[in-house]
């Protein structure tokens, strides 16, 4: 399957969007897609009986920082039935980097969208979970943004804080006891 | 009996536990024994090799993305090296292609081994795992013999591999095939009739094949399920069209039938591995003719003054990728996985992004927990194989 | 210390006994982090048999073991964790940290990980490798136990 063809498919079903093909150096049909009508799009990649691609391979984004747009969002996914893969781009200015969640049409995407949250501060309207997923959940940056440095001097923390307060750490074994005959 | 407070218990099974695999820490909420909610926390063993790559040459991320996920290196290697010969256009010599397809397929069998043992013993069955790492122990011999190194050889490299095969290569993978169906069929004895392990695997932790597809499982898990897709079959890569291999299946998506698919695979493997050898020369090309990336051979580094600057100019600033990206899926021991590699024109890369199967497996973990038993939960975590290595990166 | 002639008695110091009765009988808490876990396990398991040297069990508590063998990367996330199973083992209490990683951050020089766990925890050997065969860890082991029998009681 070609550029064209698959975005033929994709004006058919969601006729604003303005689809663009990019070439591609290995199996992946590549384009271009613009990031309000990426729930749909989405669907209909998912869902018209050309293109089926029911299979979400990866999430992902890539920074070109000091470049803009800065970040493009890349989705790979494959069309088990017609043995077709594509890779589905989104250019995102660094300043406004959101996009509509995936989660409804690929359930996968989850914790995927959750990575690339955590890794490059891109934010997904709509996600059921937004927390990181590898860093501490404290953490502070975005640590794959080209303008973050690879190495950092930092002791690192030997203890959590606990999560109760005395009082209510000492109410609950009060209760515990209390209930215990 | 009127005030009989009931509650559920909310146990951690923390990161660092005997049957976790490695770091996961599992928040299970319980009710008795019956598992009501369960959250997964991954994290604990992020290692930024992902930004790590960005500052190193493309021969010299070969070492980094082995360590990704360990227990499948050499299918790392290879994965990530198509990529980037994908990028750089290059045809690799067809001698090549059938060594690394030979120890893809040594390296599911490793893999698939390692899962065998840790399963088997937290199952129960822990006399298994010493079977299992014996043969094993056979495997690392053979990788030993390649290039000195027991779990990460680096031996394959961009553009093919590091130096041509030792001597009694051969026969040491000859000996090991033999020996090994023989073993494979005593480990099924112990266990694939076994009515415990049976009443411990049958029906628990079961996905349907939708749900699979949906959570983006393939590999051995969705082929269990009745996904059936194997990029082998579906996008052949190294030559695997010419060889003869069937992939397992099967439907009903419990811990019990992963564990069928993947020993059948570890039986097919074993007939790829043959077919394979049959076809690798003892010796012969190792790598693409290309002067800017290929070293040359140390004799003529020391008597000729071009292949010392050939073998200069290689180690200390690398070969140039034109820009553009690529990401050539390879099936590995546990699923579909590949690097997505993005390439600026420079020596270093500017992006790799792995496609970690068993970040989706882990994020899948909570349906198949959900409802079951505590003493389940171990089962099921050991059935889809997760490396935490690949999980985090 | 001495063996009497034909009476079947051991003169010895309590020091020493307690010396070789704390050598004979390391055994190790499951610490497997990342890859050097891999061949920790090939270590326990039949070819390199740890058994022989006393660790007879990985115990999965750390508040029933001697030692923790650090194998592997430890990411910041994880330094927590690692610090309190330290503090849950009872003394006398030894560390290995296993590998390269561990030791001094290995070939990850990076904001993700702890540039070597003696930053966090008291390390009694270190075994360099990555991973370190198993016959370096177990000699790692062997040179423990030369130095618990060199330990002082009081």
């Amino acid at each position: 399957m070609d550029a064209t063809t698959l975005i033929a498919s994709l004006e058919e079903a969601v006729p604003s969007a303005a689809c663009e093909p990019a070439p591609s150096a290995d199996l992946h049909t590549t384009v271009f897609v613009p990031s309000e009508h990426l729930a749909a799009i989405a669907e209909a990649l998912r869902d018209r009986a050309d293109l089926r691609f029911a299979l979400l391979a990866d999430v992902t984004a890539v920074d070109f920082h000091p470049r803009e747009p800065r970040f493009e969002l890349v989705y790979h996914l494959v069309s088990i039935e017609h043995r077709h893969r594509a890779r589905v781009k989104v250019r995102l200015q660094g300043d406004a980097a959101h996009v509509p969640t995936l989660v409804g049409v690929w359930p996968a995407a989850n914790w995927l969208e959750r990575e690339v949250w955590d890794m490059f501060g891109i934010a997904f309207d709509g996600h059921p979970d937004p927390r990181r997923l590898l860093m501490p959940e404290d953490w502070d940056g975005f640590p794959l943004r080209k303008d973050y440095p690879v190495q950092i001097r930092k002791t690192p923390t030997a203890s959590e804080p606990l999560q109760l307060t005395e009082a209510e750490f000492r109410a609950n074994v009060e209760r515990d006891r209390l209930t215990r005959r | 009996m009127a005030d009989l407070r009931t509650e559920t218990i909310t146990v951690n099974m923390g990161p660092q536990h005997p049957s976790t695999h490695g770091v996961l820490r599992l928040v299970l909420e319980l009710d008795g024994e019956t598992v009501r909610s369960a959250s997964p926390t991954i994290g604990y063993l992020h290692t930024g090799i992902e930004k790590t790559a960005e500052q190193k040459k493309w021969q010299q991320v070969i070492p980094l993305v082995e360590r990704m996920d360990y227990l499948s290196a050499q299918s790392n290697s290879m994965a990530f090296c198509l990529s980037v010969e994908k990028l750089l256009a290059l045809e690799v010599p067809e001698r090549v292609q059938n060594i690394r397809l030979l120890i893809a397929e040594l390296q599911r069998i490793n893999s698939h081994l390692v899962w065998l043992g840790t399963h088997g013993m937290e199952v129960g069955a822990v006399s298994v795992m010493l079977y299992c790492f014996r043969e094993r122990e056979l495997l690392l011999n053979i990788n030993e013999m390649l290039a000195g190194f027991r779990m990460f050889p680096s031996y394959m490299r961009v553009g093919g591999l590091r130096e041509d095969l030792p001597r009694g290569f051969h026969a040491a993978v000859l000996a090991f095939l033999d020996r090994f169906v023989e073993k494979l069929d005593e480990y099924e004895d112990l266990l694939t009739k076994n009515e415990i392990y049976i009443e411990r695997t049958r029906g628990v932790g079961r996905i349907s094949a939708e749900r699979a597809l949906a959570c983006g499982l393939v590999g051995p898990i969705g082929r269990a399920a009745g996904v059936n897709y194997d990029v082998r079959k579906a996008f052949p890569y190294l030559g695997y069209e010419t060889y003869e291999f069937d992939v397992p299946t099967r439907t009903d998506g419990d811990v019990y039938s992963r564990y069928l698919v993947r020993v059948a695979e570890m039986r097919e493997s074993t007939k790829i591995c043959r077919q394979a050898l049959k076809r690798i020369a003892p010796t012969g090309d190792y790598a693409v003719r290309d002067p800017r990336i290929t070293p040359p051979p140390k004799d003529r580094v020391y008597t000729e003054m071009e292949s010392l600057i050939q073998h200069f100019l290689i180690y200390s600033q690398g070969f140039t990728v034109p820009a553009g990206e690529a990401y050539v899926p390879v099936e590995g021991p546990r699923g579909e996985q590949g690097f997505y590699i993005v390439a600026d024109g420079t020596n270093r890369p500017w992006r790799v992004k792995s496609r970690a199967p068993s970040l989706l497996a882990c994020q899948a973990l909570e349906q198949m927990i959900v409802g079951g038993l505590i003493a389940d939960v171990i089962a099921v975590i050991g059935s889809i194989d997760v490396v935490m290595g690949d999980v985090d990166r | 210390m001495g063996l009497e002639a034909d009476i079947p008695v051991l003169t010895t110091t309590v020091e020493k006994m307690v010396q070789w009765a704390r050598r004979s009988s390391i055994w190790p808490v499951t610490f497997g982090l990342a890859c050097c876990a891999i061949e920790m396990m090939a270590m326990s398991c039949s070819r390199y048999d740890i058994a022989r040297f006393g660790a007879e069990v990985f115990r999965g508590s750390p508040r029933q073991s001697d030692l923790m063998i650090v194998a592997g990367r430890l990411s910041r996330k994880m330094a927590p964790a690692l610090r309190r199973i330290y503090d849950q083992m009872p003394e006398p209490k030894w560390v290995i940290s296993m590998g390269a990683c561990a030791s001094i951050g290995g070939v990850f020089d990076n904001y993700a990980l702890v540039q070597g766990v003696d930053q966090i925890v008291p390390v009694d050997v270190y075994v360099p490798g990555c991973p370190p065969r198993p016959e370096s860890l177990i000699y790692g082991i062997v040179q423990l136990q030369r130095k618990i029998s060199q330990q002082k009681l009081a």
